[in-house]
């Protein structure tokens, strides 16, 4: 018992002082937002394995892909020998096998905007990086701060951000709620959230809703797969059955596409200016 | 007289839940013909946000009830439910389908996903009309109920490859569209729901002196003259098209189908000819009540409605039942 002790002891001890002395050199990242946090730092080169739901940027696509939040494989992962691994801070099943295999792994947790550029820090340190990883975060923060103050001392538009519906149709409407990175966006954006009261990050919504709350403008993020057979004309015209909406009346819905929008990795600034364009033309 | 109570139970219901939302609305203003319909708020938080709900609600609550009914009846076992053959889960493969794999397209107003979704559940009817009418003599109702179950686990495995296969924000559209919502929005998909129904009507009304005879058995039913094969033909496919039509209306929505046949017959008797009008009027009001708690409760939250439907239909089943035994 002791000597298994010592043993472990011993092993945390190396695997402590190795990580400590030396960056990670095969990195796998579960989470597309910091895969995408890695390569805006220069790292790329480090990721020997992915997700299966990375898309950006471009180069994803020659990296092993090793699962996802629900269904990591676990044989693929440890066959790439990784030496740091970056997982979700709910995979405590995968966290558990990687203690036993002795593979170090850093845990990501979601939450809103600010914590997106504090994440890109974080990870930076971790993987010996954190010079590029601070560069990159004050540039995100600047430029959030910049879209901010483009926006600053024009009309807030009561705002419906919708993420999901089925197509056609206004039945099983989600939308953002008061508390996470979309309203986050949103606000730095230039408009005010129709659910703001509502501290949730999604609302099922209904046309009884819409129709009573009035949003002057709707704005609808499409992405991932079915983004790709997307209709817009047709699903604009999906509104017009709810024409005392403002939003509907003055023409100001918009269908803005693009994974940039579901990934808190660095392309929320693009995302952002996105909306920042539609809730304030020029 | 005790149909023409539930009637008047649903009537009231009927009445009352457009009345009632997450919002205050003026009727008069709502009926007013002096604001034009396009600026008129009030007017149109009533006709497209509540009235196709309540009528939605009316129809697929009538629509799983009466198969219910029916099912169980057939299959000669009280836990039988619109589900138990398979019919239900085609609906909700078509549905998933639609959402996946499927460009988006529309028929006369009604979208991609109630048009797959009753596409699936006459695919499921045909694969359980085909064991039926594969033994010649009158189905047994064992062999159905186990066709039903393999076709239900098959289809269901199905279901979860489909998922796991699409990208998560179809997934998610799939786990949102598996809740079960009422909130249709539109009146084509309700008229087109109607057509199954209506056809299913009629297969019900040739039914309640058949199905009460065959609770005796086939052979005994044979013997009052009763013609068993096609008295089980007509009941299995209208019960499938009410729920193929109910479930793509509104999504599975669970607990109605199992559960209002039995809380009508500890009210009414076994004897069909009450039974089955009374749980489709009795089915309509239960789920238009459990629709109009789901969207005030949390409001301006709302819960899926399969929850309320269990929530308060499973208390009241057990306070009947007993009630009923002690």
């Amino acid at each position: 018992m002791i000597r298994r002790t010592v043993v472990l002891a011993l092993t945390l001890a190396t695997i402590t002082a190795l990580s400590a002395a030396e960056p990670p050199k095969r990195i796998v990242s579960l989470i597309p937002a910091v895969t995408e946090m890695i390569f805006a730092m220069g790292d790329g080169a480090r990721l020997v394995g992915v997700s299966s739901y990375d898309r950006y940027p471009p180069q994803v696509a020659s990296i092993a892909r090793v699962g996802g939040l629900l269904d990591p494989n676990v044989e693929r992962l440890l066959s790439l020998r990784p030496d740091l691994v970056i997982v979700y801070n709910t995979q405590q099943e995968l966290t558990q096998r990687l203690e036993r295999a002795a593979i170090p792994f850093y845990l990501y947790e979601h939450r809103g905007l600010p914590d997106i550029t504090q994440t890109v820090r974080a990870v930076g340190a971790r993987i010996g990086s954190a010079e590029a990883a601070n560069r990159v975060a004050a540039k995100m923060e600047s430029d959030l701060d910049a879209i901010r103050q483009s926006v600053a001392g024009r009309p807030r538009p009561k705002t419906l951000l919708v993420f999901g519906r089925d197509a056609g149709s206004l039945r099983n409407i989600d939308a953002s709620g008061g508390y996470g990175f979309l309203h986050d966006m949103l606000d730095i954006a230039g408009g005010e959230d129709m659910f703001a009261d509502i501290t949730k990050q999604s609302v099922q919504t209904t046309t009884e809703m819409i129709l009573a709350r009035r949003p002057d403008v709707i704005i609808e993020l499409r992405y991932g797969d079915s983004a790709q057979s997307l209709d817009v004309k047709r699903e604009l015209s999906a509104w017009d059955a709810l024409p005392s909406v403002p939003a509907v009346r003055n023409h100001r819905v918009y269908i803005l596409v693009g994974d940039e929008f579901v990934v808190p990795g660095p392309r929320v600034v693009d995302a952002t200016r996105k909306l920042a364009q539609a809730l304030h033309p020029r | 007289m005790t149909i023409s109570a539930f009637g008047a139970l649903l009537a009231a219901v009927c009445l009352l839940a457009p009345l009632v939302g997450s919002t205050h609305i003026s009727l008069a203003r709502a009926f007013s013909r002096s604001v034009p319909f396009a600026d008129n708020v009030d007017a149109q938080i009533f006709f497209i946000a509540r009235l196709p709900r309540v009528i939605g609600a009316a129809l697929v609550g009538a629509g799983l009830a009466a198969a219910g009914v029916v099912f169980q009846a057939l299959l000669r076992n009280p836990l039988a439910a619109p589900e138990t053959l398979g019919v239900s889960i085609g609906a909700s493969v078509g549905a998933v389908v639609a959402i996946t794999l499927l460009p988006a397209f529309s028929i006369g107003g009604i979208s991609a996903v109630p048009v797959a979704s009753f596409t699936g559940s006459l695919g499921a009817l045909a694969i359980v009309y085909g064991l039926s009418a594969a033994r010649r003599r009158g189905m047994s109702s064992t062999v159905l109920l186990l066709g039903g179950v393999v076709l239900t686990s098959f289809l269901g495995a199905i279901l979860t490859l489909i998922q796991y296969l699409s990208d998560f924000t179809q997934t998610f559209r799939t786990v949102r569209w598996l809740m079960g919502s009422l909130d249709v929005g539109s009146y084509p998909p309700i008229v087109a729901a109607l057509v199954p129904l209506a056809i299913a009507g009629v297969g019900y009304a040739m039914l309640p002196r058949a199905l009460d005879l065959m609770s005796l058995g086939p052979d005994a039913a044979a013997a009052r003259g009763v013609d068993v094969v096609r008295a089980e033909r007509v009941a299995l496919v209208s019960a499938s098209l009410s729920t193929g039509a109910a479930v793509s209306l509104a999504g599975p929505i669970g607990f109605i189908g199992i559960v209002v046949p039995h809380l009508v017959r500890l009210m009414v008797g076994a004897d069909h000819r009450l039974v089955l009008p009374a749980s489709a009027l009795f089915g309509a009001a239960f789920l238009i009540g459990c629709d109009l708690i789901a969207r005030t409760a949390f409001a301006p939250l709302e819960l899926p409605v399969g929850i309320v439907t269990a929530m308060i239909g499973g208390p009241f089943f057990l306070w009947l039942l007993f009630r009923r035994t002690r």
